[in-house]
């Protein structure tokens, strides 16, 4: 029987919950003896190969090609995780929700103390996808089966949740795993 | 470049790259091509934008070292501590307690020692074990376990080894709340350093292997990588005040691409007489610059290899001996190979298990006088040199306490013009006129990988390449459309 595969994305998130899944330090030795990588950053397929057990999202949703991945997601994994605070409830970026972005993107490209833009075009090209009105946490977009808070959580947290799923236990998170700073 | 927009030229081929980076966000590559398959645009994009300058206004300054930090999980500790050292100001304070400035110090360095090895091991390796032409399934992090098991554990314990330390001095090994406006919230205890100082050896050894294997590679492969998406450049650090290289603290410093000071320990906390950025259409991450050379010629790289090329010394002796023979290769002068940057990062892997030997040893991470008060000021200033680079944060408080004014420039935007020139140069002395494989376009990322500017971009393409060359019409439609999944 072939390996289950597990693809991981960051979308509006700042990585660190994928440095928490190395965090995991030296069981990723024995984590690519249970499974095989698929679509991810992190040993990253650009593009899904096969059909994934898991896959574990970082970050909510800012722009167009955000939700076009998630989507994309949630058609190639059975389960989907929400990993992190960001992908939870949009966590820090999403503190831009309270703030018409105009006003964000006129702090960045027009008004900012070291900006030198004497066009005042703020960036618009098409290679650049749109952003979102606002930012969405994940269960916003997509349907999500599992969320795992902390910011990021701890290593020992994703290491129960996915071994648990990949060895069909119920997931037993003891309280210190459960982190909400 | 003559123009910024995206160019539709009728019959252009457009090649895209994407997901390359992930830098604060995410990036791609795109490159035109003309009828006579010349290169005739070249671009790195980063596509994702936060605003974090404009909703961090009105909260309490004191959030900022905790708040910015989630800007960036893969060097959070370089944007706690610029946050930290800017509210240091804010709050009067201009000389720290010697524990909280060690404990800062040891956190900082911890942070370098995982961030590189990381770099290293788990994602340039597999370009430098397998070649940029290896089969993609196996040029990645899992091929290089398979295949030399004992290096990819030596980087794993490594990066755990600085995991570790910034846990003991931060809380946690993620977006920790050790440095604290005016100092810091603990201490070492012994049980703690004595944990470090077991395993130190073996660290330290380690680190000497990864400098052989990064010094051995390139000394072997000179002729190759020296012309590899080069390119003369200014570079920019931060400088100790007698010219040591020193990552926490410093004047600023910048040297031409022949060695000629442009400027030297400027007082940080005037940047905006030195530094502006330039906008561009075509990427939310702008374009950094040294005003009195304008945009044209005033950018400038930053992180390892400007760190080699600014510095007078190192002040460890393993590091400092590997500098000069380093230096040595350019006869003192600046070094402007793209791939020495990995050369430098190991370097600099050293520096810092040096570094943190010689803190366990201090007895001051043991004080009890964690932090210093002040009169409250309304501008804090903070730099540091980040495992990427120089990184700038300012804020301006108003008398409420609450941040009035924020500016970033973060260590990856630093090297923005430069990893946009090495996709150029790389497109232009690989791409033209030739059957486009896989290996090639890997030489684009190897290239920006070079600048380690984020954890993803510097990742692999693994079986299939999302690699879509497009025939676009002057209409903008697609006239034609190929290779999308292509397997290589
Ligand atoms: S939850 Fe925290 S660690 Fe994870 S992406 Fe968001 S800010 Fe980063």
């Amino acid at each position: 029987m072939s390996k289950p595969r597990v693809a991981t994305a960051s979308l509006a998130g700042c990585f660190g919950c994928h440095m928490s899944i190395l965090d995991i330090d030296d069981r990723i030795l024995q984590l690519i003896e249970l499974v095989e990588f698929d679509k991810s950053p992190i040993d990253d397929y650009k593009g899904f190969t096969q059909r994934c057990a898991i896959g574990l999202i970082e970050g909510g949703c800012c722009n167009a090609e955000n939700v076009h991945v998630l989507q994309d997601f949630r058609k190639n994994c059975d389960i989907l995780i929400a990993l992190g605070e960001c992908a939870i409830c949009g966590g820090i970026p999403a503190m831009r929700n309270t703030i018409p972005l105009r006003e964000c993107l006129a702090e960045a490209y027009l008004d900012g103390p070291t900006v030198h833009n004497p066009s005042r075009r703020i960036p618009d090209d098409p290679e650049i996808p749109r952003l979102l009105n606002r930012v969405y946490p994940c269960h916003e977009v997509v349907k999500m089966d599992y969320y795992l808070q902390g910011c990021p959580p701890p290593a020992d947290a994703i290491w129960a949740a996915l071994t648990a799923l990949l060895t069909n236990r119920p997931i037993q998170l003891p309280y210190e795993l459960l982190k909400y700073d | 470049m003559a123009t910024e927009t995206a160019e539709r030229k009728p019959t252009a081929k457009r090649i895209v790259i994407e997901p390359v980076t992930r830098v604060e966000g995410h990036g791609k590559v795109t490159i035109l091509l003309d009828e006579q398959e010349r290169v005739r645009q070249a671009r790195l994009h980063i596509v994702e934008f936060r605003g974090f300058e404009r909703y961090i206004r009105g909260r309490p300054y004191w959030e900022a070292p905790v708040l910015v930090q989630r800007l960036c999980g893969i060097c959070p500790v370089s944007h706690h501590l610029a946050a930290a050292k800017a509210m240091d100001q804010v709050v009067g304070v201009d000389t720290l307690p010697p524990t909280a400035e060690k404990m800062r110090r040891l956190m900082h360095y911890g942070q370098m020692l995982q961030s590189h090895a990381l770099h290293f091991f788990h994602l340039v390796s597999p370009d430098l074990l397998f070649g940029f032409d290896a089969d993609p399934a196996i040029r990645n992090i899992v091929g290089v376990a398979r295949k030399f098991p004992d290096l990819a554990v030596q980087g794993v314990m490594l990066r755990k080894y600085g995991q570790e330390i910034i846990k003991a001095t931060a809380g946690k090994k993620i977006h920790g709340t050790g440095a604290i406006p005016g100092g810091i919230n603990k201490n070492l205890s012994i049980a703690e350093r004595d944990g470090f100082l077991k395993d130190l050896d073996q660290i330290l050894a380690w680190s000497r292997g990864a400098l052989k294997i990064a010094r051995d590679y390139t000394m072997e492969h000179l002729k190759d990588l020296a012309d590899f998406g080069s390119f003369e450049s200014n570079h920019l650090s931060l400088i100790r005040a007698d010219g040591a290289m020193d990552l926490y603290h410093g004047g600023l410093r910048a040297v031409g691409a022949r060695g000629g000071k442009i400027f030297d320990h400027v007082d940080y906390r005037n940047y905006l007489d030195y530094i502006a950025e330039e906008v561009k259409p075509w990427s939310y991450m702008k374009f950094p610059f040294i005003k009195s050379l304008g945009p044209e010629k005033g950018w400038y790289r930053v992180g390892p290899l400007a760190r080699l090329n600014t510095a007078d010394f190192i002040d460890t002796p393993e590091a400092e001996a590997a500098r000069k023979e380093f230096m040595a290769l350019t006869k003192g002068k600046p070094n402007n190979v793209t791939m020495a940057y990995h050369w430098a990062r190991m370097i600099e892997l050293l520096h810092a298990a040096e570094k943190i030997r010689d803190l366990l040893h201090d007895a001051d991470l043991q004080g009890t006088e964690l932090r210093a008060r002040g009169e409250r000021r309304p501008v804090g200033i903070g730099l540091i040199e980040a495992p990427r680079g120089t990184l700038f944060h300012h804020y301006e408080v108003d008398e409420n306490d609450q941040i009035a004014r924020c500016n970033l420039i973060v260590s990856t935007t630093n090297n923005n013009t430069p990893m946009n020139r090495a996709v150029e140069k790389v497109a232009h002395d690989y791409l033209e006129g030739v059957q486009i494989t896989e290996g090639l376009l890997n030489r684009i990322e190897v290239a920006i990988r070079a600048y380690d500017p984020c954890l993803s971009c510097a990742t692999h393409a693994m079986g299939r390449m999302p690699l879509e060359v497009e025939i676009v019409g002057a209409d903008g439609a697609v006239r034609a459309r190929g290779g999308k999944g292509l397997y290589v």
